[in-house]
């Protein structure tokens, strides 16, 4: 029997005391980030009040205190997406973007030369999508783009030749536009076959549909800590032991050498190799709090709560606005998260998210970081409704309501 | 909703659902230029006809929000047939409009603004924009985009 209760959530989230032009804050926009619950901003208050110190270095308690507390974190975020070589496979980086630039400027550079294929797709977030173009102007390696079909979903019709030539597959859990859930595993058995290794942007995905690493079989693994009810500041690149162990460094500096004398220098191994200078230690202690967060709430619980909340939200807006509000998205909760892109015909995203912003209701509008995707579909901006774990059918409520004014206000 | 009616006034309304001077002119001898908001993807072609130091003609092209629309709409309207001063005058004028002020202003500062909105006629009716900060950059795009084709015109 589940215990889960949104409204519980909603409580212990500060920020949902704010009222916005005197309404109650209706926050749809955990795609872009998510709201931190009270226990995350007192861990990390908890750790600068009380033990705050550099990492690996000093002798004296509140160091230790420090250390333990940011590998704590480390040792969390192994259990919580399933690593299976353990903490030592966790590198902590700036976001998800960082450990794409890490990924392609380490593993990529040393692997990845003409007549290599790094296979992407049209739903990709930028993230996922530039930093294999700047490879491309180093190394010479072909970037090839898995179609989106018209009915959202990736093309997987010419999958095997798409394939051909592929030592890397890049692809996205789940798309931050259409809010589409890709079959992961079922593109890492198929890239598998063909020799190539599997990266994953789970940058939506791990708070809104989990993320296990060993389950899923993929290679590498990126996440944002501020998307899965974190701080900002801090994401997590994962990838096997012994692919680790391979990637030259990336940025240089103290902490991440074994060794610096006046001819060189030798790098240090396992994660450390890639977390030059301080790292983000408050920041870690909160992502580590937010994934014990998650996990004490039931990922399974959250999933199954923004997909009843996506299923009804889908089915409201069809039967209200019918013709004049378009979802840029899966029309069924199959295989499909709680984003809902809109595109309201004769009102600019800008426009609605503006009204919108008058009843207090946040969503994001534009192009979302995926021009690509919104070429592909003609579009130049969406307004971008999105549910977290504290979200409530009382949320798409006032949606609907500041859609209509929008809607009646341009006519 | 009184945030909202000092933002979508009637004419900008007006200017969005039936803007002004759009499509193209024939290049040459008409100069093509483009802006772009890379933040919101909003786009602006501008095609100007100038003759003997005199904006003879313009047409506007590309897509964008209600208060990017509008204001290109009314700048068109307000700069069509002037003389390279005066178009000058204007896109100062509308970027004077737009600059938030930190502090309240003097009663002489006042008063020049008041002025300087007279002088500006319908396009006052973008002034509600500077409570949005965020939307600025809209209302200032198709006014930094004529600078720009001025600019490469040498005029």
């Amino acid at each position: 029997m589940s215990n889960f209760s949104a409204q519980r959530v909603r409580a212990e989230t500060p920020e949902f005391l704010r009222v916005i032009n005197d309404h109650p804050l209706t926050y749809l926009d955990s795609a872009a980030s998510s709201l931190p619950p009270r226990a995350v901003i007192e861990a990390m208050s908890r750790y600068y009040e009380l033990r705050h110190a550099n990492v690996h270095r000093g002798v004296y308690q509140t160091a230790n205190e420090a250390t333990d507390a940011y590998e704590g974190a480390r040792a969390t975020i192994a259990r919580f997406i399933n690593a299976p070589g353990g903490a030592d496979e966790i590198v902590f980086t700036k976001n998800a973007t960082e450990s794409f630039n890490l990924l392609a400027k380490s593993w990529g550079l040393a692997n990845l030369g003409r007549g290599d294929v790094v296979l992407i797709s049209e739903m990709e977030h930028h993230a996922n999508i530039v930093p294999w173009f700047q490879l491309r102007e180093v190394t010479g390696v072909e970037v090839r783009f898995l179609k989106v079909t018209d009915d959202y979903r990736l093309d997987l019709s010419t999958l095997d030749e798409d394939l051909a030539g592929v030592k890397l597959l890049s692809i996205t859990g789940m798309s931050n536009v259409l809010g589409t859930i890709n079959p992961v595993r079922e593109l890492a058995d198929a890239a598998h076959r063909h020799g190539a290794l599997v990266a994953m942007d789970a940058a939506q995905s791990v708070a809104h549909a989990g993320l296990d690493v060993t389950a899923l079989d993929v290679d590498f693994a990126a996440f944002s800590g501020h998307k899965m009810l974190g701080p900002t500041g801090i994401g997590v690149f994962w990838t096997r032991q012994e692919i680790l162990a391979a990637m030259p460094p990336f940025l240089g500096g103290g902490g991440m050498i074994a060794d610096v004398r006046t001819d060189g220098y030798r790098p240090a191994t396992g994660p450390s190799k890639f977390e030059a200078g301080t790292p983000p230690i408050a920041e870690a202690v909160g992502l580590g709090t937010a994934a014990r967060y998650l996990e004490s709430l039931g990922l399974d619980h959250v999933v199954a709560h923004e997909t009843a909340l996506t299923a009804d939200a889908l089915t409201r807006l069809a039967h209200h606005f019918a013709g004049r509000v378009h979802v840029i998205g899966p029309a069924t909760t199959q295989a499909r998260g709680g984003v809902i892109s809109l595109d309201v015909e004769g009102v600019h995203a800008h426009d609605v998210a503006q009204v919108l912003d008058e009843f207090g209701v946040c969503v994001r509008p534009g192009h979302h970081c995926a021009k690509p995707l919104m070429r592909r579909f003609g579009l130049a901006a969406t307004a971008r409704a999105s549910f977290g774990p504290y979200s409530l059918t009382a949320d798409t409520d006032v949606l609907i309501e500041a859609l209509e004014h929008a809607v009646k206000l341009f006519g | 909703m009184s945030n909202l009616d000092d933002l979508y006034r009637e004419i900008i309304l007006d200017h969005y659902r039936s803007p002004r001077n759009r499509g193209q002119l024939a290049t040459p001898p008409a100069h093509r230029v483009e802006g772009f908001n890379p933040l919101c993807g909003d786009e602006i072609t501008i095609d100007l006809l100038v003759d003997d130091g005199v904006l003879v003609d313009l047409k506007l092209s590309g897509q964008g929000c209600s208060i990017s629309q509008a204001s290109s709409s009314l700048m068109s309207v307000a700069v069509k047939g002037k003389s390279r001063d005066d178009v000058r005058h204007a896109i100062a004028s509308f970027k004077e409009m737009m600059l938030r002020h930190e502090s309240a202003l003097s009663d002489d500062e006042s008063k020049n603004q008041v002025a300087r909105l007279r002088e500006l006629g319908e396009i006052a009716a973008l002034q509600g924009v500077v409570k949005f900060p965020v939307r600025i950059k809209c209302a200032t795009l198709a006014w930094n985009t004529l600078a720009q084709g001025l600019d490469e015109l040498a005029l």
